[in-house]
C-alpha cells in the first residue's frame, strides 16, 4: 500500500473528530479505526505529505528467519532519540515477537522503497506509527495464515503468542521460525484484513518502563544499541571499517561567501604521512548543503591531516563575501534593536493594539536578545566515500540520507542510483546533521582517489565555526494593562535572519514555517494583539538546530509574560492560565499558521485546555507557591511546538558569587499517545540539560564575519555540575490524542523558565541570552 | 617505531612520538571505541586509563603513553568497569552514545580510586566530561548505583 492508494481519495473525515465520537477509549479505536480513511493520510499533511511519503509493506520492513530471528528494517537515523528501539519496539509488540530474538538493520538511502527518511522537526514516531504497526500487523497475519493452512484449519482457530502461533482448540504449535519460508510466500493481506492489538494486548507499547523519576522500575525492554555503546562496539561515522583508507581535512573560508585566491602547501607536505593537497570548489551564496570549498589535506592518518593543514598558508578573498566580511555582532545587534523600534510586516493582528496601548493605564515593554549557537553533537561531523568506476559509495552520520545521497550525486555529476548511502548511528545529530555537506567534501576529495575510501573528518574548530548556525534573535515586546493588571493589548515584533537565505536570495523576513513556530500561534486571549516581522539580513549560513525558532519565540514571549505578570502584580501561574483563558482549540488557519509542522489542523489544533493542564501539572508537582529560602525562587514557562505541549518549573539559586544552582526542574509533558515513555522521559531530561546551555552560557560570536570561539574551552555547553539536581518528568496521559513530537519541544521553554527563576530568586530580569556573568557583581 | 600496551597486547607502530595517543588507537591500531570529539582535553569523549588512570588520549602524545594503556573494548573484562556498564544499562543512561565509552572510562576510573564516592566527588570528577545529549542526571545516577552495590559486597 502507498498514499496512492484508492481509499486516501476518501480521506476527508476527521480522524479526531472520529476519536471524540467514540466514547469505549483508544483500544476499541485501534482495533476499529483501520477501515476508516485516516486524517493523518491526508495527502496534505502529516506522512503523507512528506517526499516519499510512508510505506507500510511488511516486505521491506520485517523479515523472520528460519531460526526465529525477527529482522526489523528501521529507516530512520539514530541520533539519541532511541527510534532505532522504539520503532522495532512497535513492531516486534505488534507482531508478537520475543523481544531478546529481535534485532535491527539501519535502512540505506532509499526513499522510494523505505519512505521519507528525513530525521528531523520531531516526526520520526507521529509519521511511523501507524504504518509500522500495519506492517506487523500483516506479518502476523501471514503468520497465521500460514499456520492455518500447515494445519488445515480455519484462520479464526489460530492466534499469535509470543514467537509463535497456537491451534486453539488442539493446542498446536509452530514458531515464527518454523513458518517463516511458507509466510513469505503468502500475499500481502489488505488494510481491511488487518486487526491491530488492543491497548491490553499490547506488552510494550505506551507502557512506562526503566528509570522512573530517579526510581528504577524495569530494564526491559533494553535498548536496541545499548550493548554496543557501553562496550565501545557501536558503530558511529568515523567507525566504519573500510580498506585501506585515506583521511583528509579541510581548510575552509572564514568568512561566509569568502573565497580560495591563493595556497603555498610546501610546509604541509613536509609532514610525515601528508599524501597530498587539492582545492575543493566552494559554491558561493546561497551554500545550501553545498561545500564552502577550501584547501583539502590528504593523507595516512587523522592526525596528519590535521597537523598537515595547520602548515598551509592560504590567502582568502574576502571580496565576494561582501558585507558580510564585516559582520560583527554586537553591532548587528544594536542594529536590530534599534530596527525593533519601528513596524514590520504584519503577521497577525487582532482588534487595535495602537490605540489600546494608548488608552492602558500602564504600560510594558522588553526587548529580548538570544545569540547564534552552533548544535555541535559530540561526534564531529565525518563521511567516508569511496569512488569506483561511475559509482559512489558513503557512509556518514546523516538525519536526511535521501538529500546526502543527492548532494554527493550532484556534486558527483552523477545520477542518483549510482550513489549508495549507508547510515551510521550519529553521535547527536540536533539539526546539524541534517545538512550532509560534509558528504558532499568527502565526496570531492574521493574523486581525486579513485577506487580509495577517503574519510572526512571535521575537528571541532571546523564545527564551530563552521556550523549552520542557530539564528540571532531579538525580540521586542509591549503590553498595555488596565487599572486592574488585565492585559488589553500585546504587541510583538520579532526579527531573525530566516533559514530561506540558505537556498534562495535572502527574504531578509521569516518564512512561515518558521512565524508558525511558536510566533503566530501565541494562544494568549487578550482583545488586542498584533505581531510583526521587521526585516534581518543573514550574514552566516543560517540552519535548523533542535526546535529552531520556538527557541528565540518560546524566550521572548514566556520571559515577557512574567513581567506582565509581575507589572500587573499577579502570581505569574494564576496570570497565565488567565491569559489562555478557559480550554479551547485555536485552529492554526486562524492565527495565520498555515504550516502547523505539517500536520492537519483538524486533527492538531493549539488546544489551550491541554496547554493550562500542562502548567497545572508542572506547579502543582513543583509545590508552586510555597516559601523558599533567600535567594531562591520558581520560575515557569511553557510552549507549544510540534504539536506537543510542554510546561517547566525550575526551583533555583543563585549564590553570593552569582553561581546558578538548579535545584529541581519540574517537566510536564503532552505528546497525545506515547509510543515508549522510557525514551520520552530521556529526551525530555536531555533538552533540559541542553536548554540550561541556551539559557546559561552557549553562545557564538563573530567579529568581521570569522567566528570568535575555537572549541570547548570558548563555546561553553552544560557540564554536570550544571545540570538540575533532580529532573522530575511528569507524562500526562492522553492515549486517546493524535502523536506529536517528542524530540524538540521539551527545550524551547527552559530557557525562559530558567530566566524567570533567576528573577524570583535574585529580582534581576535577564533579557539578553546567554546569562554569562551577568549574576556576577 | 613506539611499543603501546593496549588491554593487555603489544603493538609496535610506526608512528611520530608525538601523534596522540587517540589517533594510534584509532586509526592505526584500528580500535574505534575511543571516539575524538574536541582534540583538547575539553570533552573527556577520548578517555582511556594509563595504569589505571583516566587520561585524556586525545593531549598525549603516544612518547607519553608508557606503562598499561586500557579502552573501552576492556572494560567487560574488568570487574568494576563490567558494573559501570551494566548500571548504563539498567538506567538507560546512553542516549546517542558517543560520549558514553569516555564516561564510563573516568567512571570507573573514579570508583576503583574512590568506590564510595558522595555526590560531589561524582559531580566534580566527571565535571569534564561533556554530554550533549544530555544525560548527566542518568550518569550520576549509575555511577551512585554501582557505589551503592559495592556497600551491599
Amino acid at each position: 500500500m502507498s498514499r496512492s492508494d484508492d481509499k486516501l481519495l476518501l480521506a476527508n473525515v476527521s480522524r479526531r473528530r472520529f476519536l471524540m465520537g467514540l466514547a469505549g477509549g483508544s483500544a476499541l479505536v485501534l482495533a476499529a479505526r483501520w477501515d476508516m480513511p485516516l486524517a493523518n493520510e491526508k495527502a496534505q499533511f502529516g506522512a503523507g505529505a512528506m517526499p516519499g511519503g510512508w510505506v507500510d509493506d511488511p516486505n521491506v520492513f520485517i523479515h523472520i528467519d528460519s531460526d526465529g530471528t525477527v529482522t526489523v528494517v528501521n529507516n530512520r537515523s539514530e541520533m539519541g532519540q532511541g527510534i532505532r528501539t522504539s520503532l522495532v519496539l512497535l513492531a516486534a509488540d505488534e507482531l508478537g515477537a520475543d523481544w531478546d530474538r529481535v534485532k535491527v538493520r539501519q535502512a540505506e538511502a532509499n526513499q522510494e522503497k523505505y519512505g521519507n527518511q528525513n530525521t528531523d522537526g520531531s516526526r520520526s514516531m507521529r509519521h511511523w506509527y501507524d504504518p509500522m504497526r500495519r506492517a506487523a500487523a500483516a506479518a502476523r497475519l501471514m503468520l497465521e495464515q500460514a499456520a492455518a493452512n500447515q494445519w488445515s484449519v480455519p484462520l479464526h482457530e489460530v492466534r499469535t503468542d509470543i514467537h509463535k502461533v497456537i491451534h486453539i482448540p488442539s493446542g498446536k504449535e509452530l514458531g515464527f521460525g518454523e513458518l517463516a519460508k511458507a509466510a513469505r510466500g503468502l500475499d500481502v493481506p489488505g488494510r481491511n484484513d488487518l486487526v491491530l492489538k488492543t491497548d491490553d494486548e499490547l506488552r510494550f507499547i505506551g507502557r512506562e518502563s526503566g528509570y522512573i523519576n530517579g526510581k528504577l522500575e524495569s530494564a526491559y525492554p533494553k535498548a536496541i544499541d545499548g550493548e554496543d555503546i557501553v562496550t565501545g562496539k557501536a558503530i558511529f561515522g568515523a567507525d566504519v571499517e573500510v580498506e585501506n583508507p585515506l583521511y583528509a581535512v579541510i581548510a575552509r573560508p572564514p568568512v561566509y561567501g569568502s573565497k580560495l585566491e591563493s595556497y603555498d602547501d610546501s610546509e604541509t607536505l613536509k609532514v610525515p604521512g601528508v599524501q597530498k593537497t587539492l582545492e575543493i570548489e566552494g559554491t558561493g551564496q546561497p551554500a545550501g548543503f553545498s561545500p564552502l570549498g577550501g584547501v583539502a589535506v590528504v593523507a595516512t592518518n587523522t592526525w596528519a591531516a590535521i597537523e598537515g593543514r595547520r602548515k598551509l598558508k592560504i590567502q582568502w578573498d574576502n571580496g565576494p563575501a561582501g558585507d558580510n566580511a564585516s559582520y560583527t555582532s554586537e553591532s548587528y545587534r544594536k542594529a536590530l534593536e534599534e530596527r525593533a523600534q519601528s513596524p514590520g510586516r504584519v503577521i497577525r493582528e487582532n482588534g487595535d493594539v495602537e490605540g489600546a496601548l494608548k488608552q492602558a493605564g500602564k504600560t510594558v515593554s522588553a526587548t529580548y536578545y538570544m545569540p547564534h549557537m552552533a548544535q555541535s553533537p559530540m561526534e564531529p561531523m565525518v563521511a567516508t566515500v569511496v569512488v569506483k568506476n561511475g559509482e559512489a559509495e558513503v557512509w556518514a552520520p546523516v538525519q536526511n540520507p535521501r538529500a546526502t545521497r543527492d548532494t554527493v550525486a550532484g556534486r558527483l555529476g552523477m545520477d542518483r542510483e549510482k550513489v549508495r548511502v549507508n547510515v551510521t548511528l550519529l553521535g547527536g545529530g540536533f539539526g546539524r546533521k541534517s545538512k550532509p555537506d560534509y558528504a558532499a567534501e568527502a565526496a570531492s576529495v574521493a574523486q581525486a582517489f579513485e577506487g580509495r575510501p577517503v574519510r572526512l573528518q571535521w575537528t571541532r574548530e571546523d564545527d564551530i565555526h563552521h556550523a549552520y548556525f542557530h539564528a540571532v534573535s531579538v525580540d521586542h515586546l509591549e503590553a498595555g494593562l488596565d487599572s486592574d493588571g488585565n492585559a488589553l493589548a500585546w504587541r510583538h515584533r520579532t526579527l531573525s535572519p530566516s533559514i530561506g537565505s540558505l537556498f534562495a536570495p535572502d527574504p531578509e523576513h521569516k518564512g512561515e514555517f518558521e512565524l508558525g513556530m511558536g510566533f503566530n500561534t501565541m494562544p494568549f486571549s487578550i482583545p488586542a494583539i498584533r505581531l510583526e516581522n521587521p526585516p534581518a539580513p543573514a550574514h552566516v549560513r543560517i540552519g535548523w538546530f533542535r526546535s529552531v525558532y520556538n527557541l528565540p519565540h518560546a524566550w521572548a514571549i514566556q520571559s515577557f509574560a512574567h513581567e506582565v505578570s509581575v507589572a500587573a502584580g499577579r502570581d505569574h501561574r494564576d496570570y497565565v492560565l488567565e491569559l489562555l483563558g478557559p480550554g479551547r482549540e485555536i485552529h492554526n488557519l486562524t492565527v495565520g499558521d498555515g504550516w502547523n509542522y505539517g500536520e492537519d489542523p483538524d486533527m492538531h489544533p493549539i488546544d489551550t485546555g491541554r496547554m493550562r493542564a500542562v502548567v497545572e501539572e508542572a506547579t502543582a508537582a513543583a509545590g508552586w507557591g510555597k516559601e523558599l529560602p533567600e535567594g531562591r525562587g520558581m520560575g515557569l514557562a511553557f510552549h507549544h511546538s510540534f504539536v506537543s505541549y510542554t510546561a517547566i518549573v525550575f526551583d533555583v539559586e543563585v549564590d553570593d558569587s552569582g553561581n546558578v544552582i538548579i535545584h529541581r526542574a519540574d517537566i510536564a509533558f503532552d505528546c497525545g499517545r506515547q509510543a515508549n515513555p522510557e525514551r520520552i522521559r530521556s529526551q525530555l531530561e536531555g533538552a533540559c540539560v541542553m536548554g540550561i546551555g541556551v539559557a546559561l552560557m552557549s553562545e557564538v560570536t563573530f567579529k568581521d564575519g570569522v567566528v570568535q570561539q575555537d572549541n570547548f574551552d570558548t563555546y561553553l555547553l552544560p557540564r554536570m555540575p550544571d545540570a538540575p539536581k533532580e529532573i522530575h518528568i511528569h507524562l500526562m496521559d492522553r492515549q486517546d490524542e493524535p502523536m506529536g513530537g517528542v524530540g524538540e519541544p521539551g527545550l524551547p521553554p527552559v530557557a525562559p523558565a530558567l530566566c524567570n527563576a533567576i528573577y524570583a530568586a535574585t529580582g534581576k530580569r535577564i533579557r539578553r541570552l546567554p546569562v554569562g556573568d551577568q549574576l556576577k557583581a | 617505531m613506539v611499543t603501546l600496551n593496549i588491554n593487555g597486547e603489544q603493538h609496535e607502530l610506526d608512528v611520530p612520538d608525538n601523534m596522540p595517543l587517540l589517533w594510534a588507537i584509532r586509526d592505526v591500531v584500528g580500535m574505534k571505541g575511543t571516539k575524538f570529539g574536541c582534540g583538547v582535553s575539553q570533552c573527556g569523549a577520548c578517555t582511556v586509563h594509563l595504569n589505571g588512570t583516566a587520561i585524556r588520549s586525545c593531549v598525549t602524545p603516544v612518547s607519553a603513553a608508557k606503562g598499561e594503556i586500557t579502552t573501552i573494548e576492556a572494560m567487560a573484562e574488568d570487574p568494576v568497569g563490567s558494573k559501570v556498564q551494566q548500571a548504563w544499562l539498567d538506567l538507560g543512561v546512553a542516549q546517542c552514545g558517543y560520549c558514553q565509552g569516555g564516561q564510563i572510562m573516568n567512571a570507573t576510573a573514579l570508583l576503583k580510586r574512590t568506590p564510595n564516592p558522595d555526590t560531589s566527588e561524582i559531580v566534580d570528577a566527571m565535571a569534564g566530561n561533556l554530554c550533549r545529549c544530555g544525560t548527566y542526571n542518568r550518569i550520576l545516577a549509575a555511577i551512585e548505583r554501582v557505589a551503592g552495590k559495592e556497600d551491599q559486597a
